[in-house]
């Protein structure tokens, strides 16, 4: 089977894979490029678990071609931390203890980063309705939700 | 109890496993590859009730890039008699749910599977196997399965238990009969009546991790298994059972798990896997899509429960009567029992009598979810409770104060309560301003009680002291919402050393003692206690060592605060010795130090929680929204505040989302109609509000730091809650879950 | 044996991509791709029926590299909005929202916002799915879908682009382009609500649009309504129009218009909802759409 050659920018560093046309972003991301960090929970764009930014915009891997990445900027949970340096996101969730099983917790973050960067303010609704795409079945929500919104104010400089 | 004042428990320390996950780099069931890894996938009934007539495989065997199919012939003969049954489970139907055999008893069962070198080949191949099936009526619901011309599931199954039972092969599997004193002499002294009936359907767990799992034959008759399981000893003995294999043939590593909440305590695709790389020679993974979690792995029970209470005129109850059927799903095992356990035991009561059938089902078997059969128990006798209430022109917290059962109470089920802190959470639900907090238009209240048991069961833990004075504390059980730094922060308690210097680590099957699987809120409580035990065992060896090295007795060495301390007239000439310098220097007192316990836990306290819950209503859609939530529950005491608030929150929105909206829906040819999250729907942030908690701390006396479980409980109370706080802002009472806005705007039309 | 087995009811091992950059080498695509070759914009349905089985595409033909199909174009005569503009893009458009604030809201309703970074108002029709969001707003804004193909392009009023669920005009080798939207007249406005179990990510239970013009004493002189998810595709509803146009849009008149809804809807029993529960809130839906619209209307006067 002939596979299709892209060559594509992952967390500033460009990568290169061979993929079947058919398969998806998330396949790749995870068993080509070995960033197991975006997970499946479900596979047809309800979840969130395998949220990524793709130029700039949050999307779900799972519902994006791998083909369709060629020549195309991506950010996934593994882009986020500076090195060893956790991301006030991450460091907030990690605080909050926003997370449970942390299954959910990549997605989460990435969306969370997209959010923060588009409206460094959001109110708890907004935030919550942002974030109405990545289901999390262990947390109720409450903390992570706090999380963010104390994230928000760090990043602002208020916290 | 100890009695110190605690330096470590009760303290919120960031957990051990944090950064990995938020750094996307903790390993879950699905991310694990090894080198000539196949991809498995399994080959599921589309009918809900069929028999196999045959599997031709030839098609798919032959196809490039398939190197194993297998059917249910590829299995030992599912195990019968002698050591087949361990309490709830019955390894033969364990084996034919992991791989069918005569009969395909629901939409999703396993018929086939096939190893191939990618996913795609896989899939191709088993679109090239083909089954002849003779189609079969299917038992959708309990009042089919019990009508008397209904369809047998088993032909063999005769159902066991109390007399009487239905005569010859039935879909009732058990009938079981508890209680105690004379309920016609107690509904004759009582003032108000009330019975009614209930309904719930099938809801699922909605873990985000799909199961997953590689496996690994080695020639020599061994396997390797990696999987996200809630107990890698589990998985260790019931894919023995599967298998006819020794457990000890079988290492079991657990991966990070991405929740459970019961539904992975038991096998599904992990034997398939082993007999894949067996026949393939090579690792098999099968990572299950969301569809299949949903059709193929157990939900829990739907419902019909029956509750009729008799009260004074001041509320007491004379008497209460139940009858409970829960549907099993296509194997016996509903956990009926359980929900007849918990159904009247917030209450004290001298005349009771609770009934139990456990129902067959085409529908999936169904598996642990959070406080089993407990939520849909206290949905019928919470609804009774609060009708009685109104009936009495009684505040509903009220009724509950005059009837809850104390420390020396007998319960429903038995036995007799010890100290807890059920009154407690009524009272802080009547003192909590939400309680008193003003309604608008179209809204309403509800508070609920709930109560689960707990477990206790065998774990095993290794303490081990590093060279840096630093330590590993090592168990059994996979942690599911924090536990490992539970654990460390006990051992730090009993160690006297910050809980960052300790590593909490999930072994597999070989490397530490046998524990029971992470489930009924039984973890921190029992597993615990072998940590605490461990952790003292290691004390001493320092006491000792510290002895040694000042040539004193044992008995004048005191730990204190991570040092070995000399007492009795030895203080003077000893400078304490801190735990870096006895493990430093353990190499010339001996050698390495580490404890170890392994102990079969008794007394785990039972879990009481009230809860409150506001409602909005819109009348013309029916939509029910939920304004507000306050969770207060006894939880003996905090380890880890923050993951005792975030086991109260969950539980609490996966019973609000119970209540209001998730539900299998099966059409007439018993195929599910919502296998997505889409259409299954759990609740999203934007559906909730904050949820807040209230600990309320009664200590466990058989816990050394006081703990009870508290993972369960919290779903038990807001069923009944929501349907209260709905029927105070519409007048109407919902006896049926889901309380979904087609049946709301039906209800007000009436 | 070889995967590849023609006559055999199995998946063939994969599928082809490209991504054309101008719509004359799309329609090439298209023409030498097939019955199984299908356009791919968003990806948010096509992607999830690939995934689920219910179609099986052999060749994916990407439009989001081709500059007419992602350009927004607002100007005095309205709007053109190529077919693969994402939902967010949309809404985060001030103009679409100062404009259309009706179609903005449907947009912003499809789906999380994972899915908005993805999803087309294109596709959404495209995909013919009867509880579309979008597309109840898109029948009362009377936008024209402009279709390309082998036989050159061609207009068609959305209102007749759909013809049942999953079913729509376009031809085999034909793809949409874009949509056009003429600019709203003075005193005009819309609205969309939909309904749904949970606050986010389902698909409408009912969807309900309503557009409409005031003259400055607040009379109504021109109104459309459509619903969504209650007929095999959205529909205009005739009488709920005529019953706000007239009127001051009191309460008689509204309730006028949720009767004609009511009566005008012929929805069907599913998983998502009963018949006579859609009806029920087709009626609601349109009371409350058009009490938005007027609302914003008069603003506009």
């Amino acid at each position: 089977m002939a596979k299709t050659h892209v060559i594509t920018e992952v967390n500033g560093e460009e990568a290169e894979f061979l993929c079947e046309p058919g398969q998806t972003l998330l396949e790749t991301l995870r068993d080509e490029l070995n960033l197991t960090g975006t997970k499946e929970g479900c596979g047809t764009g309800d979840c969130g678990a395998c949220s990524v930014m793709l130029d700039g915009r949050l999307v779900c891997s799972c519902l994006v071609l791998s083909p369709e990445v060629d020549g195309r900027k991506l950010e996934t949970i593994e882009g986020v931390a500076d090195g060893e340096k956790l991301h006030p996101i991450q460091q907030k969730f990690l605080e909050h203890a926003a997370l449970q099983c942390g299954v959910c917790t990549p997605g989460f973050v990435v969306a969370t980063k997209a959010l923060l960067e588009k409206n460094p303010d959001p109110t708890e609704e907004e935030t919550r309705y942002w974030l109405a795409g990545n289901l999390c079945r262990c947390t109720g929500y409450d903390k992570i939700i706090r999380a963010v919104l104390d994230a928000a104010a760090e990043l602002r400089g208020e916290a | 109890m100890s009695e110190k004042k605690l330096k470590y428990v009760g303290t919120r320390p960031i957990r051990h496993d944090g950064v990995d996950k938020v750094l996307g780099k903790a390993n879950f069931g699905a991310d694990l590859n090894l080198p000539g890894m196949l991809h498995g996938k399994i080959l599921r009934s589309p009918h809900a009730h069929a028999k196999i007539i045959s599997i031709n495989t030839a098609k798919a065997e032959a196809l490039d890039g398939v190197l194993a199919v297998i059917t249910g012939d590829d299995f030992p003969p599912p195990p019968s008699g002698k050591g087949s049954v361990e309490g709830p489970q019955d390894f033969g139907d364990m084996a034919r749910n992991v791989m069918a055999r005569e009969k395909a008893l629901y939409t999703g069962h396993a018929i086939a599977a096939v190893a191939a070198t990618t996913t795609r080949i896989a899939e191709i191949a088993l679109k090239a196997i083909e089954v002849e099936y003779e189609v079969l009526e299917p038992v959708m619901t309990l009042e089919r399965a019990l009508a008397p011309d209904a369809p047998i599931l088993h032909e063999e199954m005769r159902a066991k238990g109390e007399e009487p039972l239905p005569e010859g092969p039935t879909n009732v599997a058990t009938r079981t009969v508890m209680g105690f004193g004379d309920v016609d002499e107690g509904f004759s002294s009582a003032d108000v009546v009330v019975e009614r009936e209930f309904t719930t359907e099938t809801v699922h767990q909605g873990y985000i991790e799909p199961h997953a799992v590689v496996a690994r034959s080695i020639s020599d008759g061994r396997a390797e298994v990696y999987c996200c399981t809630q107990g890698q000893f589990m998985v260790r003995k019931y894919c023995s059972k599967v298998l006819d294999m020794d457990p000890t043939q079988i290492k079991v590593t657990a991966s990070e798990i991405g929740g459970g909440f019961g539904g992975k305590t038991v096998v599904y695709a992990e034997p398939v896997s082993i007999v894949l790389a067996r026949k393939s020679g090579r690792p098999v993974k099968i990572v299950m899509s969301r569809e299949e979690v949903f059709i193929a792995t157990g939900p829990t029970s739907g419902s019909h429960i029956r509750v009729k209470i008799g009260v004074k005129n001041d509320g007491t109850i004379t008497a209460a009567d139940a009858t409970l059927n829960y549907e099993a799903g296509a194997f016996k095992g509903s956990p009926v029992m359980a929900g007849m356990m918990t159904i009247f035991s917030p209450y004290r009561m001298d005349h009771v009598r609770i009934e139990g059938f456990d129902v067959v089902v085409n529908k999936p078997k169904v598996a642990a979810y959070r406080a089993p059969g407990a939520p849909m128990a206290a949905f019928a006798t919470e609804g009774v409770m609060d009708e009685l209430a109104s009936q009495l022109g009684m505040d509903p917290v009220d009724l509950r104060l005059v009837n809850a059962v104390k420390e020396g109470d007998t319960a429903a089920y038995g036995p007799k309560f010890k100290v807890h802190g059920f009154i407690d959470t009524l009272q802080a639900v009547k003192n909590h301003p939400h309680y008193k907090a003003p309604l608008g238009p179209n809204q309403g209240r509800g508070i609920a009680c709930g109560f689960w048991f707990n477990a206790g069961m065998q774990s095993s833990a290794n303490v081990i002291l590093n060279e840096d004075g630093n330590a590993t504390v090592v168990t059994g059980n996979p942690d599911i919402g924090g536990s490992r730094t539970s654990m460390a922060l006990m051992a730090a308690e009993e160690l006297g050393i910050p809980v960052d210097k300790i590593r909490p680590v999930v072994a597999d099957t070989e490397s530490v003692g046998y524990s029971d699987l992470t489930g009924g809120s039984r973890v921190t409580f029992a597993t615990g206690m072998a940590v605490v035990e461990a952790a003292k065992d290691v004390v001493r060896q320092l006491r000792e060592r510290a002895a040694q090295t000042w040539d004193v007795s044992v008995d004048d060495v005191e730990w204190r605060d991570g040092h070995a301390v000399a007492m009795n007239g030895h203080a003077d000439d000893h400078e304490p010795l801190s735990v870096a310098a006895l493990a430093g220097s353990a190499a010339k007192t001996g050698g390495p130090i580490s404890g170890r316990a392994s102990l079969n836990a008794r007394g785990p306290g039972p879990g009481f929680a009230t809860h409150i819950c506001d409602v909005e209503v819109d009348k013309e859609t029916g939509r029910v929204s939920v304004l507000r939530y306050t969770a207060v529950q006894d939880v003996g005491r905090a380890i880890h505040p923050s993951y005792v608030e975030g086991q109260m929150q969950g539980g609490a929105v996966q019973g609000i989302g119970w209540a209001l909206n998730e539900a299998y829906m099966y059409d007439e040819k018993g195929k599910l109609q919502n296998p997505s999250f889409l259409d299954y729907r759990m609740p999203v942030a934007s559906d909730m509000p904050m949820i807040d908690t209230v600990i309320v701390e009664v200590p466990n006396p058989t816990h050394p730091y006081g703990v009870r479980g508290v993972g369960e409980t919290p779903i038990v109370p807001p069923l009944p809650a929501v349907a209260h706080a709905v029927n105070q802002a519409t007048g109407v009472r919902f006896r049926s879950l889901p309380i979904s806005p087609p049946r709301v705007l039906a209800a007000l039309d009436d | 044996m070889p995967l590849e087995n023609e006559g055999e009811d199995w998946r063939m091992l994969d599928a082809q991509y490209i991504s054309p950059r101008s719509v004359a080498e799309a329609v090439e695509a298209l023409k030498g791709g097939g019955k199984d070759a299908m356009v791919l914009a968003g990806g948010t349905d096509l992607l999830v029926q690939a995934r689920t089985g219910l179609r099986d595409p052999r060749l994916y033909v990407d439009l989001k590299r081709i500059p007419d199909l992602m350009a927004l174009d607002i100007s005095s005569k309205g709007l053109h909005l190529g077919a693969s503009v994402p939902a967010a893009q949309i809404f985060e458009n001030e103009d679409m929202k100062a404009l259309y604030p009706g179609l903005t809201e449907a947009v912003d309703l499809i789906g999380s916002t994972q899915i908005q970074g993805r999803a087309t108002v294109g596709g959404n029709l495209c995909n013919g799915s009867p509880a579309a969001d979008t597309v109840p707003s898109l029948l009362v804004l009377e936008a024209i879908c402009v279709i390309a193909g082998s036989e050159g392009e061609r207009r068609v009023p959305a209102s007749e682009f759909t013809t049942g669920p999953g079913e729509t005009v376009l031809r085999p080798g034909e793809f949409l382009v874009r949509i056009e939207i003429p600019a709203p007249s003075k005193g005009a406005a819309d609205a969309y609500l939909r309904f749904i179990p949970r606050t986010e990510m389902d698909i409408a239970v009912v969807g309900a649009a309503v557009s409409l013009t005031l003259d400055s004493s607040g009379c109504c002189e021109a109104a459309s309504v459509a619903l969504g998810a209650v007929a095999p595709t959205a529909i205009l509803v005739e009488g709920a129009a005529s019953a706000l146009i007239g009127s001051t849009l009191d309460e008689a008149a509204l309730e006028r218009a949720g009767s004609a809804a009511y009566e005008a809807a012929q929805p069907i029993d599913d998983k998502r909802g009963t018949a006579e529960y859609r009806r029920r809130v087709a009626s609601v839906l349109t009371q409350r759409s058009a009490r938005m619209a007027a609302e914003r209307a008069r603003g506009r006067n």
